[in-house]
């Protein structure tokens, strides 16, 4: 089997008296889904922010492809090959769709400060940013605000954002909340399209799309990890079923 | 779209209207014999230096930094200090003058672009106040009283004291300093500092060490900063901490967005209108009664409370959307 | 050993003043997130209030009891008027309508007051001083702000840890939406906690005014240094407000003391005593940038 991509042990994170990670370990290889769910506070948004660097871990370390970046900030997680969507709809709402992106082209590109040439004429990022905004179905809103879009096309234009750097893993935050059953679909087809380059770490409430999607599946309920396996072995777990599964799926 | 074209908008068009009023100013208040104007124009010059440089963080990069008026003071009593000491060189002054600032700009931005929202505000504010009551302290160079200094000497090249050539020079800077904030408006750098002020966590987790680019951005702000401050010194001939009081750094509040945050010419138009509003309340308020134009700020107060309520935009957004600046591709 | 302690009880006595002006300005961070820059004005309007009403009554209590709720008064139209509008505006735009207000109050007092600063006298019955310690005298006007300003941290300590307005402002500060939750009136809890911060202010003023003088923009440096005290303290905690007011107090007043003599071993006597201020000035804004360092949201500020 190959070496894990993204490999958390031991993550514990405490808000005073509350554990909200408690002693989580979970790690995705190269070119799997590797679903996370669990119920609403299961802690799976704090376990997130550990992962990209928003929050520091308690006690724990986090390797990602082969480097240990327990302490490294956000911003260096992402420039390694990191990449996370948000679960709140995240893009620059006075930008146009293909400045989104430009700029999210642009944080790879090496440093920025160059303050001189205009950017908006600069093919070295406008020409992948519009790649960018094809691959996921947007070329058409190119120049509209995103502030215009509608909720689908801005969690469409936020995973082309996300992608924008060629990461090696993405963290998806809930990419089909607020979508309808068609959007949600096509969706899944594209993630499923991106699967073979890359390791995706996914979170998502809706139970069709992980057992779709996911190639293993983690369950956290009050900040543990409870079970992990494939999804036919979540399926048939039996603590799974009683804590979260419940009789909805049963 | 081109210069020539941008004229047939009315913001284009009042623009260039405007600058060239500018540029011909000297003439005009000769041509008049209103040489009183000649001197409020080199005010309003000078002021929509520091205005821009302030828009750099305030407009572009949503940093409501409340301390800008200390690099009016930096960059003049660097000059004041220099001259005062006998160093009456303008090659040696200004560039002092200017590492001063741009030094004191990178000092501060360290430790306050760590903080948020009222923190940064009130720290920002804070440290300008540190840097009064420092010059209020100098009892070598006036304390609370300031000094009389000489204007920086460039010999052979442009005398300060002629007041026309002196304006002329305040132009030619301000005009260089637009040109650079259009420049940097658009580019990688100014796109990093928007995106920032837009969504500072999503710039983050694009992969933009977002700090290192507002401090290079509050750097570069004090550095034009103090070459307002080291023009103010030169204009009166003069410095004195009130050149920094938190009120000179409320008026360039007041001043950027009364413009237009985040706008080009939004600081300049702000500029004019705080100009033109100080010199005309005074005589519309005497017209109504005999010496009430000494108290024009019950007026102007009341009008700043309308203007953060009601004027969101600024006089730039008069002129309609700005989207005619912007280029798509 | 002596003179160390009459200097500390003075920077006690600042800080309770200070104390009073930041509590207000805490309470309105916290609970209505405002901005107000023109709580200085507050100050300085008590200041001036008083001196008209204890022209009127001749006599100090009786003008300064008066002038209490003629400050809440006051408070209660500025927040009706401007700042009832404001809360729901942009930390920009809250300085920017504020700090016109500031304008219009320092003209406003220009227009009815003149420009001539005015004085107040100490009251008769305090102007002698008190043995603090057995052949310690210390004037009893100072000793007596420490009273007032002692009671009246207790009384505040006390109205927000036990009140049920205290605890409407404590949910207030930590979570905004959540009092509206709760059925309260909302417009009447910011209007009562505007209007107390501005009679702690407009006390912090007319207490102040013996000792310095009742002028124009008497509020504004003093402004600068009650924010500085409730950013080192943590915005919205009135204990932070407390500890840092203290701090600052002594700061300020050691300072001042004891930075002259030092400063005179190598440096003129003219030029030490007007640098020495501007020292323990800077010393307190080092103070605060070495608090941000460390807490970048005060000591006792929320965490975020």
């Amino acid at each position: 089997m190959a070496e894990p991509l993204l490999s958390a042990t031991g993550l514990i994170k405490r808000f005073g008296g509350l554990v909200a990670t408690d002693n989580v370990s979970i790690d995705v290889r190269p070119g799997e889904i590797h679903a996370l769910i669990g119920p609403n506070g299961a802690g799976k948004t704090t376990l997130v922010s550990q992962l990209t660097g928003n929050l520091r871990p308690d006690t724990g370390t986090i390797h990602f492809a082969g480097r240990d970046i327990t302490h490294l900030p956000m911003h260096a997680r992402v420039r390694l090959g990191l990449a996370r969507s948000f679960q709140i709809t995240s893009v620059l709402r006075e930008f146009t769709a293909l400045d989104n992106v430009a700029l999210a082209v642009q944080a790879h590109a090496g440093h920025s400060f160059r303050f001189l040439a205009d950017t908006r004429r600069d093919e070295s990022l406008r020409a992948p940013a519009r790649r960018g905004l094809e691959a996921v179905g947007l070329p058409a809103r190119a120049n509209t605000p995103a502030s215009a879009l509608s909720h689908g096309e801005q969690r469409q234009l936020e995973i082309a954002m996300a992608l924008a750097g060629d990461p090696k893993l993405l963290l998806l935050d809930e990419p089909m909340a607020g979508m309808g059953v068609e959007e949600s679909q096509r969706m899944i087809g594209f993630l499923q399209g991106l699967k073979d380059r890359r390791g995706m770490l996914l979170i998502e409430h809706d139970m069709d799309a992980v057992f779709q999607l996911a190639d293993r599946i983690t369950v956290l309920v009050y900040g543990r990890a409870i079970a992990s396996g494939t999804p036919a072995e979540i399926r048939a777990n039996a603590e799974v079923r009683q804590a979260y599964l419940g009789e909805g799926d049963a | 779209m081109s210069f020539i074209a941008s004229l047939r908008t009315p913001r284009g068009l009042i623009t260039a209207l405007l600058l060239v009023i500018l540029a011909v100013l000297p003439l005009l208040t000769q041509a008049f014999d209103q040489r009183y104007l000649l001197s409020i124009g080199t005010r309003i010059v000078i002021w929509a230096i520091a205005a821009v440089s302030l828009n750099m963080i305030l407009g572009y990069g949503g940093l409501v930094s409340f301390g800008h008026a200390v690099f009016f003071g930096i960059g003049g009593y660097a000059v004041g200090i220099l001259s005062h000491h006998g160093v009456a060189s303008g090659w040696i002054q200004w560039p002092v003058a200017i590492i001063a600032a741009t030094l004191w700009a990178a000092l501060v931005g360290a430790l306050s672009l760590r903080t948020r929202g009222l923190y940064f505000i009130m720290i920002t504010l804070a440290f300008a106040q540190l840097v009064f009551y420092v010059g209020g302290g100098l009892e070598a160079y006036g304390a609370d009283d300031g000094l009389n200094i000489s204007r920086s000497r460039f010999p052979g090249v442009i005398d300060l004291r002629d007041k026309a050539s002196f304006y002329w020079l305040c132009f030619a800077l301000l005009c260089g300093t637009l040109w650079f904030c259009s420049r940097f408006a658009n580019s990688r750098f100014g796109l990093v500092i928007r995106g920032a002020k837009s969504n500072d966590l999503r710039m983050t987790a694009l992969g933009f060490p977002v700090f290192r680019y507002r401090l290079a951005a509050f750097t570069l702000s004090g550095a034009f900063g103090g070459l307002a401050g080291i023009l103010l010194a030169n204009e009166g001939a003069y410095i004195s901490p009130a050149m920094m009081s938190w009120v000179k750094s409320g008026d360039l509040i007041v001043i950027v967005v009364l413009g237009g945050m985040g706008t080009l010419f939004g600081p300049l138009y702000g500029t004019i209108a705080f100009f033109v509003l100080e010199e005309s309340l005074k005589p519309i308020l005497d017209l109504f009664h005999k010496g009430w134009g000494e108290y024009w700020q019950i007026v102007f107060g009341p009008m700043l409370v309308l203007i953060a309520l009601y004027a969101k935009g600024g006089i730039d957004s008069l002129f309609g959307s700005p989207k005619e600046w912007r280029r798509h591709g | 050993m002596d003179y160390l302690l009459l200097q500390m009880l003075n920077g006690v006595q600042l800080g309770l003043l200070m104390f009073l002006l930041a509590a207000g300005l805490t309470l309105t961070f916290g609970i209505m997130d405002l901005v107000n820059l023109a709580h200085g004005s507050l100050y300085m309007m008590g200041a001036y209030i008083a001196w008209t009403l204890i022209g009127w009554t001749d006599s100090f209590v009786l003008g300064a009891l008066l002038a209490l709720p003629a400050t809440f008064l006051l408070g209660i139209v500025v927040e009706a008027v401007v700042m009832r509008r404001l809360y729901v505006r942009d930390h920009l735009e809250q300085v920017l309508a504020t700090f016109g207000l500031i304008l219009f109050f320092n003209e406003l007092v220009r227009v009815i007051w003149g420009p001539a600063g005015k004085s107040i006298a100490v009251p008769a019955f305090l102007n002698r001083t008190v043995e603090i310690l057995p052949g310690v005298p210390y004037p009893a006007y100072r000793f007596a702000i420490i009273v007032v300003g002692a009671v009246v941290a207790v009384l505040l300590a006390w109205l927000v840890a036990r009140t049920r307005i205290g605890m409407l402002i404590r949910a207030g500060a930590s979570n905004r939406r959540m009092i509206g939750a709760l059925g309260i009136n909302i417009e009447l809890l910011f209007s009562l906690v505007f209007g107390l911060g501005a009679v702690f202010a407009g006390l912090a003023g007319l207490m102040a005014a013996p000792l310095t003088s009742v002028k124009i923009g008497m509020g504004d440096d003093i402004l600068i240094l009650a924010f500085v005290i409730i950013v080192i303290g943590g915005i919205g905690s009135i204990k932070g407000a407390f500890v840092a007011a203290m701090v600052v107090g002594q700061i300020d007043i050691v300072g001042r003391a004891f930075l002259p003599d030092l400063l005179k071993t190598f440096l003129s006597a003219s030029a030490a005593s007007s640098a020495a201020p501007a020292i323990s000035q800077v010393l307190i804004y080092v103070v605060m940038a070495g608090v941000l360092v460390w807490r970048p949201t005060g000591l006792f500020g929320q965490r975020t």
